[in-house]
């Protein structure tokens, strides 16, 4: 193997590019996931199960399915949210990991108005939304003005804050917001009707929920393209030095983007309660994980605001997939996570493919690297290594 | 030393060739470096200097050519092997670690030093460098604590006790003070003395005239021209040879009709007892009780080493950062002061235009087009900025005329910035600025690293900006191009404006005293 790269290196060599066009992205995405997906046929194989069945039974289940497509759509709407909201804090170099913390707070935003207001009953659903996205706001806005008046690291903060949240709903249902039923499990009251949200027929899919979120992921594709809040987020993005000389005043843009990504995650907060649970429960079964795995939609979208939607879209698929393994299958709970870890790990580790390819070698040159003492060359090639500038490099 | 004595030359480069996609770097180049020599290397950017220096140094592989180092051919794969030959290289930016001492950046140097205690067994060897040469450095002093100048005499350090007997300084007294460059050039006098060799890569040429035993002059890539010392080395000639046309031009004498305009002009800059405190330090501010006046038309240099408060005045000129005591006026208003405080925003508004001294980092966004950048400290104002919109197509078309307007080479508009040459960045960063007639111009350090050709044109346009009455504060480093462009002088050391005098009456000696901080 050792031998082979090294063949390799002597015939191709490594060619930066100035700019990765849309197309190569994708094809690296995608082989990305195709890599992933290879590796899960072989755990099928590991724990015996046939991999041809088991991949169609996720297909049917999942795409084919009336039903099951719901559930994969269903999954996608709070990915969709807390994921674009993290991209736009990603451009601007926010590391938020806090949106599974922040959905959390949206539910107890949500949940405070319907158990606790008297509303007329066609306001208590924007009024649920309203709360759960000044709650995810607030949420997410005390670690940007950390790190906007003090600097403190954001990933920290943000992760913190995550179990800040999780303990918090956790007390509020044994505790002050505990049922009066509840006596193994805990949870809050059921909302009244007026409170939940109407689904798709028979589904499980809450449509406003998701047509909050398509909006959502429209304005803020038109932000980041046509506004000024949108140059400035990505000059601050690539450049905090230039961004100061440009007058762009960091802080206030990263509150203002932090509040927006953390606002849509606790939207994503409100549709779990109002939309699926119909009260405040468990933190671990409100969001099966949607702010972490969020990360990873913003991740593959790699930037681009309306490629959000098929990365939500894609894990949703992953976790409607990850009920079909364990309901269907019986293969362990944990696969789902070990699909999107890996996931991660390949886009990640297939970043710099975008960046440049192999190119091959003119057979003189080939010849010249190959060589062990090259006569023609005074010096040996650098094989593989990226060509310097002719100026550059000091 | 004596030509009529022939030499076995030290370094000997025959047909050197570099091609690169699009570029031919090296097109056959043959030099002959020999032993108590100075041998300087001269060329704008982009003409080939640095390439062929990392061929000397094993940097970088040669398509064709031959090398040969004292009789022997010479094979390069990496630094390393230059270096075991006695080839030294000091970059024009350097390679140290901040953190460390200097002993400990040494060692880093000596693969064969102790694993415990590397420093030890150095300091002798540092110490008799050292006096050698007439080198003195703190090897327990930390590299962020020295001055430019210092962290150069590290890198020399490192290179004379790796035992060089040839020595390629790349562009070294771009950061020096003028008295620092004196005491370079005696130690590198000092060095050929003994009979070891120096390639001094350098476009200055004063300092080529000065120092140098041998010249051979690089144009894009070829060399045109070689002269040495024993004939006589003239300045216009090596410019000519250099550049390729004459270059008396633009920078010329301005005469002092000018003076008499600029004296009827309002004051478009004012500067009233400002102090800016240097952070979590005891020493006091870092800028003290400045006050200056700067004529609409006018061009006022400010002189002075770096760290003298001028990166703290720029700073307050353009809204980087305020003042902590004191006002800063412009046209007799004060941009954004106190709790209204805009930053550089409220400056841009005002008219304040800043040429920064991090061109790459600071003046653009390197992933960002051209024609974004151009829109850079704008894009918040009409004709780009609709309400809470940006009109991309009048970025777009403003962004051609710029590109026609200021000669900017690019493959387009939508080009990164950072695939751009230092020079046509530096345009882009002047055709952004100055392109709005601003009432004030601050340009820090702007022809620092470029060629003959973007130096000129840059000061060109810097003149240009005061013909329209714009006031223009001018930090530089480089006493020659503060004295030619100025029309007054000002000298900031520790903080403070030590003296102002007119460009025309400035002596180098007086000012040079100045900026050391002696009193006039």
């Amino acid at each position: 193997m050792i031998a082979g790269l090294r063949r390799r290196r002597a015939l191709h060599r490594w060619e930066p590019r100035a700019d990765a066009p849309a197309w190569r992205v994708m094809l690296v995405t995608l082989g990305a996931v195709a890599v992933a997906a290879l590796v899960v046929t072989w755990v099928f194989v590991a724990y015996g199960v046939a991999p041809g069945e088991a991949w169609a039974t996720i297909v049917r289940r999942t795409l084919l399915e009336p039903r099951g497509l719901s559930e994969t759509v269903r999954k996608a709407i709070p990915l969709l949210l807390a994921g674009i909201g993290l991209l736009l804090a990603f451009r601007a170099r926010f590391w938020n990991i806090g949106a599974e913390g922040q959905i959390l707070a949206g539910a107890i935003g949500a949940t405070a108005v319907a158990l606790f207001t008297e509303l007329p009953a066609p306001l208590v659903v924007p009024a649920m939304f309203l709360a759960g996205m000044l709650a995810g706001a607030a949420w997410g806005a005390v670690p940007a003005l950390l790190k906007a008046r003090m600097g403190v690291n954001e990933i920290i903060t943000t992760l913190m804050f995550n179990y800040i949240a999780l303990y918090l709903v956790r007390w509020l249902i044994n505790g002050p917001w505990k049922a009066r039923s509840a006596t193994g499990f805990s949870y809050s009251e059921r909302f009244p009707a007026e409170a939940v949200l109407p689904t798709l027929g028979s589904t499980r899919l809450h449509w406003p929920t998701l047509a909050i979120a398509l909006v959502l992921v429209a304005v803020v594709a038109l932000l980041l393209a046509r506004s000024r809040f949108g140059f400035e987020v990505e000059v601050l993005g690539r450049s905090p030095e230039a961004a100061r000389y440009a007058g762009i005043d960091a802080g206030r843009v990263t509150l203002l983007l932090a509040a927006l990504a953390a606002g849509a995650a606790g939207l994503a907060g409100v549709g779990e309660v109002a939309g699926i649970h119909r009260r405040l429960v468990e933190p671990t079964q409100l969001s099966l994980g949607y702010g972490y795995a969020a990360i990873l939609v913003a991740l593959l979208a790699r930037g681009k605001a309306l490629a959000v939607v098929p990365a939500a879209l894609f894990l949703g698929f992953v976790f409607a997939a990850g009920d079909v393994m364990r309901v269907s299958l019986r293969l362990p709970s944990q696969l789902p996570d070990v699909v999107t870890g890996l996931v991660l790990l390949l886009v990640v580790a297939s970043e710099p493919l975008t960046r440049g390819r192999w190119v091959r070698r003119d057979p003189a040159e080939a010849a010249a690297a190959t060589a062990v003492a090259p006569a023609a060359s005074p010096v040996a090639t650098h094989a593989g290594e990226p060509a310097p500038s002719p100026e550059g490099g000091g | 030393m004596n030509p009529a004595e022939p030499l076995q030359p030290r370094l000997s480069l025959r047909g050197i060739e570099k091609r690169y996609p699009g570029v031919r770097a090296l097109a056959g180049v043959d030099l002959d470096v020999l032993p108590g020599q100075v041998h300087a290397v001269l060329g704008e950017n982009g003409a080939g200097k640095s390439t062929l220096m990392h061929v000397v140094y094993g940097l970088v592989a040669p398509d064709e050519g031959s090398m040969t180092w004292e009789g022997q051919p010479l094979r390069l794969r990496s630094p390393r092997e230059a270096i075991a030959r006695g080839i030294g290289l000091v970059a024009q930016h350097f390679h140290l670690v901040e953190r460390h001492t200097v002993a400990e950046n040494l060692a880093l140097g000596f693969p064969d030093a102790p694993f415990w205690r590397p420093t030890r067994s150095l300091l002798p060897r540092l110490r008799a460098a050292a006096e050698r040469y007439g080198l003195a450095l703190d090897p327990r002093a930390l590299v962020r604590d020295l001055s430019p100048g210092e962290r150069q005499r590290v890198e020399i350090v490192k290179a004379l006790m790796q035992g060089a007997r040839l020595l390629v300084l790349d562009e070294p007294t771009s950061v020096l003070t003028p008295a620092e460059v004196d005491a370079l050039f005696a130690v590198l006098r000092r060095f050929v003395a003994e009979g070891s060799s120096v390639v001094f890569v350098s476009h200055k040429l004063a300092e080529v005239e000065v120092l140098a035993d041998a010249v051979t002059v690089l144009r894009r890539g070829a060399v045109v021209g070689r002269r040495s010392a024993a004939e006589g080395l003239d300045r216009r000639d090596l410019a000519r040879l250099m550049v390729g046309r004459d270059l008396a031009a633009a920078v010329a004498d301005r005469g002092r009709a000018r003076a008499e305009a600029i004296a009827a002009g309002p004051v478009r800059l004012r500067l009233r007892d400002v102090r800016v405190d240097a952070p979590g330090r005891a020493q006091g501010p870092a800028l003290n009780v400045a006050s200056l006046e700067v004529r609409g038309g006018e061009i006022v240099g400010i002189a002075g080493v770096a760290g003298n408060g001028q990166s703290e005045l720029v700073a307050v000129v353009a809204g980087l950062r305020a003042p902590n005591a004191g006002t800063v006026e412009v046209d007799g208003r004060e941009p954004g002061s106190g709790r209204r405080r805009r930053g550089a925003r409220g400056q841009v508004d005002a008219g304040v235009a800043l040429v920064p001294e991090d061109r790459t980092k600071v003046g653009v966004v390197g992933d960002l087009s051209v024609a974004r950048n151009l829109a850079l400290r704008h894009a918040h104002r009409r004709p780009f900025a609709r309400g809470m919109w940006i009109d991309w197509q009048a970025v777009g078309r403003h962004s051609q005329s710029a590109v026609e307007a200021y000669d900017i080479a690019t493959p387009s508009t939508g080009t990164p910035a950072r695939l751009l040459s230092g020079g046509n960045v530096q345009k882009v960063i002047l055709a952004r600025e100055l392109d709005r007639d601003p009432g004030v111009v601050v340009a820090v350090h702007p022809t620092y690293g470029l060629d003959v050709a973007a130096t000129s044109q840059t000061h060109e346009r810097l003149l240009a900006a005061a013909g329209r009455g714009a006031a223009v504060l001018l930090v530089s480093e480089d006493l020659d191009e503060v004295l030619s462009l100025s029309d007054r002088v000002a000298v900031l050391a520790g903080g403070r404006v030590v003296a102002t005098m007119a460009a025309a009456d400035a002596d180098p000696e007086a000012l040079g005293l100045a900026m050391a901080g002696v009193a006039a």
